[in-house]
């Protein structure tokens, strides 16, 4: 099958980018997408220009390196597929798509489609970690975690830190993304110790990393080749509202947010403490 | 050259008996010592982490965007331990006999029995960081059976075992980031390891961003790096995963230890179209319900549905009466290629068996075979448009592991001091076969609990004199590094660097894969160095070496592969007997099975480069087994 790509490229951060118009040709129902465009960059290499930089690793799905937009949509559309794992038999003949990087200010460019999500890990360390030093942890059968506490926490943790979510909020929210891992950490018998700290650590953390919030589109959850249900989102502020509670001897604002200059209602957290 | 360091007295005692001897290094100085740690997978993270929480400064590399990409995620099944929470028989001295065994007598017993005692630990740990292991409703831990084994200790995370071992190591890794003891170079790739007196004292780095050749000094330099299954271009490794890191400290003179045994896994998607750039792991503890069949009928063409029973060959089951689909990998394997190899493999090129799933779904029902191995039923349909629940799976084998690596001696050192080798990256303690679910048990006691031992020792017990990156031994590095990138870049010539590389993965798989013959490798012996020759005379880079240049990425490891392929040849061809996953086509037994030469072979060969151009020179370890005796392996 022939298809017709418009590809962002960009060649580093500080050059404006632009769409290119790509012809693609043989193009088999047994590929993969980024087989599709690995053979679109031979035949670019073979005509000495550069080929389309994008992230890709395992390539099923699991290391969340890759992802962009296609025709707008985060990883293309198939639910609960990473764009490493779409089959070009989702396509058809003819087709013309648009491959874009994730948009979102706290995802800058880097290249092409390859963007910069270190703001993920700085989530992380706000407090995304149970601590539990090498050589400090009881019989693992000391802990009962029953098997419902479990799944859930599974199903959270089974998050990629792709970024897709971030990419398809009208918001550019990480919502998703964190409320994921304060629900794998939080459902655990052996998260509650630091569950407080960490919801409104990692909350503080989201916010300064300049992603939005949620407004309950929905679209993060539709994304995700992980299928995390928007319904953390929800678990998340009721953890960060039980933890604002707990911590009632200490002023009610979240440090690091009344500073943040970007926040237009800033002032207005003075009010509240 | 070859001092392996294995503490003396009963092995039951030796790990013991090394820690309480090791030299300690007092608290207060700890945050002077400073380590680099290259590579974020399970050993590399945990190894960072841990020597971070007891106060060493760590600089952890690593080539991807963050630590939690590292290949160690794509783990599906599981992870061994010898807890014996099943009650069925399993102890540490089971598990060790079993992983000697496993590795048909080509691993050191002293490592092994230490694995198999920290192997205990390990779930310890992870449970306390909050990995979500599969549980009872009780509330305990489950376990399963896996390859080559016949006790339950098998710690999984539905299908994604990996994922969740290394999120543990992640969280761990950058909680030790935000404390300021460990700090992450991400986007930075190893190109040369820095020796200076004799000792690794740094790293010599590419920034794959904005192309910067960096210069990095520490008292002591870990290498977890992962293996080199990609030599084969199709495997089930990620796409990056490579052996420059490896390679550079071999060039070095660092030994590498058998560098020709690698493992090819039997249950993976068989190949489909000439443009697969990978091929994809069906984990392996689907063999604990689907059962293996091919035709009985040579050019069957009828679909599998229509085939009676009576026309099935379960050859696993008939073979291998004991452990039947259970049988370890290099078996399975072996038996997957030798009945293609007559005909009766199954799909469009005839190379895959059935992996038919129907009699355990009419055993546990539809849903539990759902909860248990949806995810990769899910990741089979994606790839093949087929339902599995329906029609049985089609696998084939693939390259999965290379139990090959730098030579360690028991403190994981390599033969150059100061350089510590962890995970997939050493050669460690799998032998000529790992089984099933011991790979993340190796990385994270690697990791957490053995390299966090002997690393201090190497601080505490050694004179280091202060060196830092104006030290002429960087300059000199430096200018070697830039020197061959900026060359790559200025061969300009017609071919693509993944031609390169699929021709030299075709001809690695033809010759040095499952079925190895001294013709064969000596065919792949003579035209390797025409290929590597016509590398740097016909490679096109488009793009310079001061930007983000994937391509350029690619031709720098494939460079590196084109020169340890050689050596994997060279290894394979100088071991004439068979071994696990090494099978020399001249000799097995009359079965068909494996045949090792236990007068000549019970040694491991550790490689010295010799310079570009030269035979290596061969080292050996001798192997003796005094613990788990000698025997033909029989899984029947």
């Amino acid at each position: 099958m022939h298809l017709t790509l418009r590809i962002w490229r960009q060649q580093s951060a500080p050059v404006p980018g632009r769409f290119i118009t790509y012809q693609v040709q043989d193009v088999t129902p047994d590929m993969s997408f980024l087989e599709m465009l690995d053979a679109l960059n031979e035949d670019l290499l073979s005509r000495e220009e550069p080929p389309v930089a994008f992230e890709h690793d395992c390539r099923e799905g699991i290391c969340g390196s890759c992802g962009f937009l296609i025709n707008g949509v985060a990883h293309g559309g198939q639910r609960g597929t990473t764009v490493c794992q779409l089959s070009m038999r989702f396509f058809k003949e003819g087709d013309s798509l648009t491959l874009e990087p994730w948009r979102a200010r706290a995802f800058p460019v880097i290249r092409d489609l390859i963007v910069n999500r270190s703001a993920f890990d700085r989530i992380l360390q706000a407090g995304g970690f149970i601590s539990a030093p090498t050589g400090s942890a009881p019989d693992a059968n000391a802990i009962l975690v029953p098997k419902e506490a479990a799944d859930t926490a599974f199903d959270a943790a089974a998050c990629i830190g792709c970024g897709a979510c971030v990419a398809a909020c009208p918001n550019a929210a990480a919502m998703l993304f964190t409320s994921a891992k304060i629900t794998h950490l939080n459902s655990l018998p052996q998260g509650q110790p630091q569950r407080d700290q960490r919801t409104l650590s990692m909350v503080v953390a989201m916010a300064n990393e300049g992603f939005g919030s949620c407004t309950n589109h929905g679209e993060c959850e539709a994304v995700c080749p992980k299928e995390i249900p928007l319904e953390f989102i929800g678990k998340m502020n009721r953890d960060l509202m039980r933890a604002v509670w707990r911590r009632h001897r200490e002023p009610l604002v979240i440090p690091g947010i009344v500073q943040h200059p970007l926040h237009e209602d800033a002032g207005t957290e003075e009010g509240r403490s | 050259m070859l001092e392996a360091r294995i503490p003396s007295g009963p092995i039951e005692q030796q790990w013991d008996k090394c820690r309480s001897e090791m030299k300690l290094v007092n608290p207060a100085n700890r945050r002077k010592h400073s380590i680099i740690v290259v590579g974020a997978g399970l050993a590399g993270a945990a190894a960072a982490a841990t020597l971070g929480q007891q106060g060493y400064h760590v600089h952890c590399f690593s080539y991807h965007d963050t630590p939690r990409r590292a290949h160690s995620i794509a783990a599906q099944g599981g992870i061994n331990a010898a807890k014996n929470y099943r009650n069925d028989g399993d102890s540490i001295v089971r598990l060790f006999h079993d992983t000697v065994k496993g590795g048909d007598f080509r691993a050191r017993e002293a490592n092994v029995y230490r694995l198999a005692q920290i192997s205990v630990n390990i779930i310890d740990q992870c449970v306390a960081q909050g990995v979500p292991f599969a549980r009872e409703y009780g509330g305990l831990l489950d376990t399963r059976s896996f390859g080559g084994v016949q006790v339950q200790r098998t710690f999984y995370a539905r299908g994604q075992t990996g994922q969740q071992l290394l999120l543990g190591a992640y969280q761990a890794l950058e909680e030790q980031v935000a404390a300021g003891t460990v700090t992450m170079h991400i986007r930075s790739e190893l190109l040369d390891v820095v020796i200076v007196n004799g000792r690794a004292r740094g790293i010599v780095t590419r920034d794959l961003v904005t192309g910067h050749i960096d210069c990095h000094a520490a008292d002591v330099v870990v290498l977890a790096t992962g293996g080199y299954s990609n030599v084969f271009y199709l495997s089930t490794n990620a796409k990056a995963s490579n052996c420059t890191a490896i390679w550079r400290a071999h060039r070095r003179g660092a030994l590498c230890g058998n560098p020709c045994f690698t493992q090819i896994h039997p249950t993976c998607i068989p190949l489909s179209s000439e443009h697969q750039s990978k091929l994809t792991l069906m984990s392996e503890s689907l063999r604990n319900d689907g059962r293996v069949w091919v035709p009985k009928k040579k050019g069957e063409t009828r679909a599998a549905k229509d085939i009676p029973e009576n026309e099935r060959d379960y050859y696993l089951e008939s073979r291998y009466p004991s452990f039947g689909n259970l049988v370890p990998r290099d078996v399975a394997s072996r038996n997957a290629k030798e009945v293609c190899d007559e005909g009766r493999g199954v799909g469009p090129h005839g190379q895959g068996v059935y992996l038919d799933f129907a009699e355990a779904i009419h055993r546990l029902g539809l849903e539990t075979v759902r909860e248990k191995y949806g995810n990769l039923f899910d990741i089979y349909q994606r790839i093949t448009g087929e339902d599995a629940y329906t029609v049985p799976m089609r696998i084939y084998p693939a390259p999965h592991y290379t139990m090959g690596g730098l030579w360690v001696d028991y403190h994981l050192m390599s033969t150059i001091p100061g350089l510590f080798v962890g995970g997939e990256a050493n050669f460690s303690d799998h032998g000529a076969n790992r089984l099933g679910a011991s790979a993340l048990m190796q990385g994270l006691a690697d990791g957490y609990f053995i390299l966090p031992y002997t690393v201090p020792d190497y601080l505490a017990s050694t004179a280091l004199d202060p060196v830092d990156v104006s030290h002429a031994a960087f300059t000199a590095t430096k200018a070697e590094v830039k020197e061959r990138i900026e060359a790559l870049v200025a061969v300009k010539g017609k071919r693509s660097p993944d031609s390169f590389h699929r021709e030299l993965g075709k001809m690695m798989w033809d010759h040095c894969g499952m079925a190895r013959s001294d013709a064969g490798l000596r065919k792949a012996l003579a035209r390797i160095p025409e290929l590597r020759e016509e590398f740097w005379h016909n490679l096109r880079i488009v793009g310079g070496d001061d930007e983000l240049n994937q391509t350029l990425e690619k031709a720098n490891r494939i460079s590196d592969f084109l020169e340890l392929a050689e050596l994997m040849c060279r290894d394979a061809l100088d071991r004439t007997e068979s071994c696990g996953g090494h099978f020399r086509v001249e000799s097995h037994t009359p079965e068909g099975e494996a045949q090792r030469d236990d007068a000549h072979f019970s040694y491991t060969a550790a490689w010295e480069w010799q310079g570009s151009g030269q035979a290596p020179a061969l080292h050996k370890e001798p192997l003796t087994f005094e613990y788990v005796p000698l025997s033909q392996r029989s899984y029947k």
